[in-house]
């Protein structure tokens, strides 16, 4: 039951960026171009995203089990330190290069090609990257 | 504003809203993309298989709309070199700031939460002042 409701979570998470217009780097890069052609679309997605996901996360956080009986996990850590910030930039930086974060990329894997396929690459050998410092200490 | 989608984006994000609600309220988990994907196989045995299962989700997500009109087109800008350089970015850096989009942005703003909004605003100024530099003033693109 858990496999099936994260698969259908998965596609329905996939189909709203394609639906919203997230799985195209050209679109992306359109709002983050606020100096140029501003293409304010993915502020339109995001305020989509939290109009249902205020309500969802305002329930859960009442129950700390979930309706199929699962703890419900969320993050303990309320730190702006300069991991958080680091990270953010980094990440930043990438997404503004490419157009692409990972939900998009992840989804475009099938559809969009040779480019998709090194951008994913990439990005998984990013976060090995990083699961390696954690685990040697260097982060 | 020749692309601008106000309504297929609002509906788009309420289809991603109500993924974040399956969720959060089914599985207890937070659909922050990175930390799926990124703790694939770094999880525990017994918390893999969610992530196994939302990442195929994913993956087979566009055969799903293909079935009902055709795909929107992908169109990168981004050269070879560039593409690996802003994937290696993307990953180490949501990895390392615990989110992304979905995290921070969707799930974390979601929850009210200071800590995301604060890398919501530093990941998208960066991403802007990237775009702004590469296309504005180094002229690329």
């Amino acid at each position: 039951m858990i496999v099936l409701i994260a698969l259908l979570a998965g596609i329905i998470f996939g189909l709203g960026l394609i639906v919203g217009g997230m799985t195209n780097p050209a679109k992306v890069l359109a709002f983050l171009d606020i100096m140029g052609d501003w293409d304010p679309s993915l502020a339109f997605v995001m305020l989509g995203a939290i109009a249902v996901g205020f309500f969802a996360f305002r329930a859960a956080a009442r129950k700390p089990v979930s309706l199929l009986g699962v703890p419900v996990q969320l993050p303990g850590t309320r730190l702006i330190d300069r991991k958080l910030l680091l990270g953010a930039v980094l990440f930043g930086a990438g997404w503004g290069i490419a157009g692409f974060c990972p939900g998009p990329a992840v989804t475009s894997v099938f559809t969009g090609g040779v480019a998709v396929w090194l951008f994913v690459a990439s990005m998984l050998a990013g976060m090995a990257l990083h699961t390696l410092g954690v685990r040697r200490g260097w982060l | 504003m020749v692309h601008f989608t106000p309504l297929e984006s609002l509906v788009g994000g309420l289809l991603i809203g109500f993924s974040t609600l399956l969720m959060i309220r089914w599985l207890g988990k937070i659909s922050g993309i990175s930390g799926i994907v990124g703790q694939l196989w770094s999880a525990p045995a017994n918390d893999r298989a969610w992530r196994f299962a939302f990442v195929v989700g994913l993956l087979v997500s566009p055969l799903v709309y293909a079935l009902f009109a055709p795909l929107p087109a992908v169109q990168i800008v981004a050269s070879t070199p560039w593409l690996v350089l802003a994937g290696v970015l993307v990953g180490f850096g949501s990895r390392l700031g615990s989110g992304c989009t979905s995290g921070h942005g969707v799930c974390g703003l979601s929850r009210l939460s200071l800590r995301s909004l604060v890398a919501t605003l530093t990941f998208m100024a960066t991403a802007m002042l990237v775009v702004w530099l590469v296309r504005h003033v180094f002229l690329i693109g």
